[in-house]
């Protein structure tokens, strides 16, 4: 059989070793690094307060020195409401990617450990979650829940877990069958240092990939439901309410809705920039 | 004398397969009624060709998988029932290695890191304790620390499979399984690793279970030899005796298969007919389509296997018959 | 063969009984339907007598198949609007928002098939450059965005189209733009990675050196295959459409069923949420199963006897 040295051997090295970065990747990395900043400190370096209201400078067009991205119908600074907007925004995407990402691959696991009924049920809800338009099942939870921002986010957080559960359980059917999980169980270990210690690293970069294709249409779908007044509500604001309320304006004042719309669309073809090289990287083999 | 290590009592295991969508489900005999004890200290090799349910019977040895009748008894007492407590704490005494070392490593961790595992798992000793003996055991498998440092992708695939053999020691088990663990090496490279599991299990008091299809390796490291086809032992005895005077028509054309020093390649038996399909299994002899010498018997009745001379067992009706002949 | 579609009808029904059970698992957390389709103005006694016929005060194993019955029956409850049974609001938007997607569906199909096969025979080509940054903003810019845009640039601009309303046939055509653009471009790029991995295969390249002629190559050999799992996405997008629909004819004032959906969120109207929620499960799972079978149909392997889908 071989001796060869196996080229996976480079991906695991301690050492971090970063192969050029194509420059679309790397503007992609500019861009989200410096959203999270945002999101981190928004409050401080908005130059205003997102609800504070100046009368007496509506509807002003960007450009000027006291409103650098101009004003809305009730006198708000469009950047402080902006940067407030790209922290609620994001904070709702990762908390929701997050639970979805534990949620569908512990059930995936599941299914894939217990296989027979519990395997069943789960490939059943992921069938179900997979066939139905999200934005429907959304809205309806949310007409009847009612509207909060922990449900919100809950229910985010039901965006995707289809996707991990899938992979999950495969890749942990694969292992199982054959190969370093089957031989550790018959070192005498016990499922979950299996799961943990050796499935779960192992397919690790799979879920990331899967994660930053996930997130951009978290946020789009956070985006949608909020432009149509369902997502998060007033006072708070996020970049999808933003578009929404510069709808009315999109005539007299197309900015205050171009800077959040701006927003969304450069963030979500950042992080799948960022995807797209990652899943090129990680596993050339993956579609 | 003490009672054998491992005894297993006419064990047998099915699997329902479907051939095809819409096909019955045709009941594949994997293993069928097979009996083995193994003396401790010794080696059984297991021999057959793929299909014959060799690895599952290594498998259900093991407690790996539960037979579906019979019984499996390690140092007299009954396997513990897969996936409890009690089996993961057997397992220190009793481990496997495998056809294919990389797969059965985990790619993300260096080796030394899974050559400890079993130590983390069982609790055994301190912390410096067990990197002791990760070292002590990179020695027995002579390797260096060097290369416990290494990912698997690193190795070659003889230092795989010592790695794996360190691992499988690591708790010091009285029992090995090893399941075809040199077929995927270089002829050059098998040849080093049968000696040194040689070594090891005269050091270490090993009883090994060493299945292979490869004649000439099981020759070198058994005490006695079972031959399997479909799912059932034909042939059991000591391993020099068995290789010289085969009984069985099927280890017979085995062993003229199988290229010895000093023999002529003039003599060699070859079997006519398909390899077997283990989901179509022939009435009474499993062998009798490919037998050289199959009478009408053979077509109806299945043989038992039986004693015939010495610690020699047969399952065949044409040497049982000449062997109650000549006792007669 | 049987046993495939035997086991997709299964599927689907699975699915419209999950749905109905999801609704009326929802229905039951939020809270006391009698109070949430009546309105918390409704007199006690209204309440009692709503909750009596709807068999609320029966263990919850009745009340599921009550529920179940009722759906069965078409008995979705009342709008809390205006006192119409919900499913005849529902039809009767049915025709405005099938005239903006049936359209739609034809578009992206049209637009996004041809562009991703001509990319994908042209490799590396502008053309094929352009289909994929298209398509990249396809997936990166959401609907709403994009009608905004388009609203922005045509109607407020140009002032060549109108930007809301149902009036005339000129008043469909951002809508249907808006449906159609941002599925086309990612139609297009599934279409040419489908093309792509196609040609990459030996069968390809034998059927080039025998001498095979390289648009009979393609059109006999590359399109068919390239084809099964380009239909599986037909399925999908029927899903996408439904959504972009929601979105689409709120911005555009267009008033079909998703208006009517975003209305009824916004006023917690109950019987109508929930009536248009069955109606997509219902769309949906015919969808499926009609790409189900023409999955089944394209795919020869599924045709013959003993080969598994």
């Amino acid at each position: 059989m071989t001796d060869a040295t196996l080229k996976e051997t480079k991906a695991f090295s301690r050492r971090i070793s970063l192969p050029a970065i194509p420059v679309s990747v790397a503007l992609a990395i500019t861009w989200i690094v410096a959203m999270l900043l945002i999101a981190a400190f928004a409050e401080k370096i908005a130059p205003y307060g997102f609800t504070q209201l100046d009368l007496r400078n509506r509807l002003a067009a960007p450009g000027n020195a006291a409103h650098w991205l101009g004003t809305d119908e009730l006198g708000r600074d469009v950047l402080s409401r902006l940067l407030v907007s790209i922290r609620i925004s994001l904070l709702i995407a990762f908390g929701a990617t997050a639970i979805s990402a534990v949620v569908g691959t512990i059930l995936g696991f599941l299914a894939a450990h217990f296989r027979g009924a519990v395997e069943q049920l789960v490939l059943m809800l992921t069938d179900f979650q997979a066939s139905m338009p999200f934005l429907i099942m959304a809205l309806a939870v949310l007409a009847f829940f009612g509207n909060s921002l922990p449900l919100l986010v809950g229910l985010m957080g039901l965006f995707g877990w289809e996707r991990y559960a899938r992979i999950a359980r495969g890749l942990a059917i694969s292992a199982n069958a054959q190969g370093y999980a089957a031989a550790v169980r018959q070192l005498g270990a016990t499922p979950s240092r299996i799961y943990l210690r050796h499935i779960l690293p192992n397919i690790a970069s799979t879920l990331i990939v899967s994660t930053t294709l996930v997130f951009p249409e978290v946020i789009l779908m956070e985006s949608g439901l909020s432009f149509l007044g369902l997502g998060v509500q007033p006072p708070m604001t996020s970049l999808g309410n933003m578009v929404g309320y510069g709808r009315e304006y999109l005539t007299r004042a197309p900015w205050i809705m171009l800077a959040p719309a701006t927003t969304i669309v450069v963030t979500t073809l950042a992080v799948s920039v960022i995807g797209d090289w990652l899943r090129d990287r990680l596993d050339p083999t993956l579609q | 004398m003490s009672p054998p290590l491992v005894e297993v009592s006419a064990i047998s295991r099915t699997y329902a397969m479907r051939s095809r969508m819409f096909g019955r489900a045709a009941a594949v005999h994997a293993v069928d009624d097979v009996s083995l004890t193994i003396p401790r200290g010794q080696t059984l090799g297991l021999v057959g060709e793929s299909g014959s349910g060799k690895s599952t019977t290594g498998r259900i040895v093991l407690g790996l998988e539960p037979p579906d009748s019979g019984e499996v008894r390690f140092d007299g007492k009954p396997m513990a029932a897969l996936g409890t407590t009690a089996w993961r704490a057997q397992r220190a005494r009793m481990q496997m290695i495998f056809q294919d070392p990389l797969g059965a490593l985990d790619r993300r961790l260096p080796v030394a890191t899974q050559i400890r595992e079993p130590l983390d798992i069982h609790g055994l000793g301190t912390p410096a304790e067990r990197e002791e003996r990760v070292r002590e055991l990179l020695r027995a498998v002579e390797l260096t620390p060097a290369h416990g440092a290494r990912y698997p992708g690193a190795l070659s695939g003889g230092q795989r499979q010592r790695i794996v053999l360190a691992r499988a020691l690591a708790t010091k088990p009285d029992f090995l399984v090893c399941d075809e663990p040199v077929s995927a090496l270089d002829v050059s490279i098998q040849a080093q690793m049968v000696n040194l599991l040689c070594d090891l299990q005269a050091q270490l008091s090993l009883t090994l279970l060493f299945i292979s299809h490869d004649l000439r390796v099981v020759r070198q490291i058994s005490n006695v030899v079972a031959v399997m086809y479909l799912g059932r032992i034909v042939e059991i005895g000591s391993a020099d005796d068995l290789f010289a005077r085969p009984e069985h028509p099927y280890t017979q054309a085995l062993v003229s298969a199988s290229p010895a020093p000093g023999r002529r390649s003039a003599g060699r038996i070859v079997l006519s007919g398909d390899p077997p399909n283990p989901a179509a299994r022939p009435t009474g002899c499993a062998f009798h389509p490919r037998c050289p010498r199959a009478i009408a018997r053979c077509a109806s009745e299945v043989p038992a296997l039986s004693a015939v001379g010495g610690d020699r067992q047969v399952a065949c009706h044409l040497v049982t018959g000449a062997a109650t002949r000549d006792a007669a | 063969m049987g046993r495939y579609f035997t086991i997709r009808i299964g599927r689907a029904a699975l699915t419209i009984v999950l749905v109905v059970t999801f609704a009326f698992i929802v229905l039951r957390l939020s809270g006391d339907p009698a109070l949430m389709i009546l309105g918390p103005e409704a007199p006690p006694e209204v309440l009692a007598a709503f909750r009596k016929a709807w068999g609320l005060d029966d263990p919850i194993w009745a009340q599921y198949f009550d529920y179940f019955g009722a759906i069965a029956k078409g008995e979705l409850g009342r709008s809390m609007r205006d006192g119409r049974p919900a499913i005849e609001l529902v039809l009767e938007r049915i025709p405005a928002t099938l005239a903006l997607t049936l359209p739609a569906f034809f578009f992206k199909v049209a637009l996004g098939v041809p562009a991703g096969i001509y990319a994908a025979l042209h490799r590396g080509s502008g053309i094929d450059r352009a289909v994929m940054m298209t398509a990249v903003a396809g997936f990166t810019v959401p609907s709403f965005v994009l009608a905004l845009l388009l609203v922005l640039v045509f109607a407020v601009q140009l002032g060549w189209l109108p930007s809301g309303g149902q009036d005339s046939w000129r008043h469909a055509i951002l809508p249907i733009a808006t449906l159609s653009l941002g599925g086309a471009a990612v139609l297009a790029r599934f279409t040419r990675s489908a093309m792509l991995e196609v040609l990459g295969q030996p069968y390809i390249r034998t059927a080039s050196a025998k001498g095979v002629s390289w648009r009979k190559v393609v059109t006999s050999h590359a399109l068919p295959n390239a084809a099964i799992p380009t239909v599986t996405i037909l399925g999908f997008m029927v899903g996408t459409l439904i959504a972009g629909a929601v979105v689409v004819e709120s911005v555009f004032a267009w008033p079909g069923v998703g208006r009517l959906l975003v209305v009824a969120v916004a006023n917690r109207d109950l019987a109508v949420v929930q009536c248009i929620l069955l109606l997509v499960a219902m769309t949906m799972v015919t969808s499926n199963l009609i790409v189900d079978f023409l999955y089944g149909f394209l795919d020869p392997r599924l045709r013959s006897k003993g080969a598994h889908a």
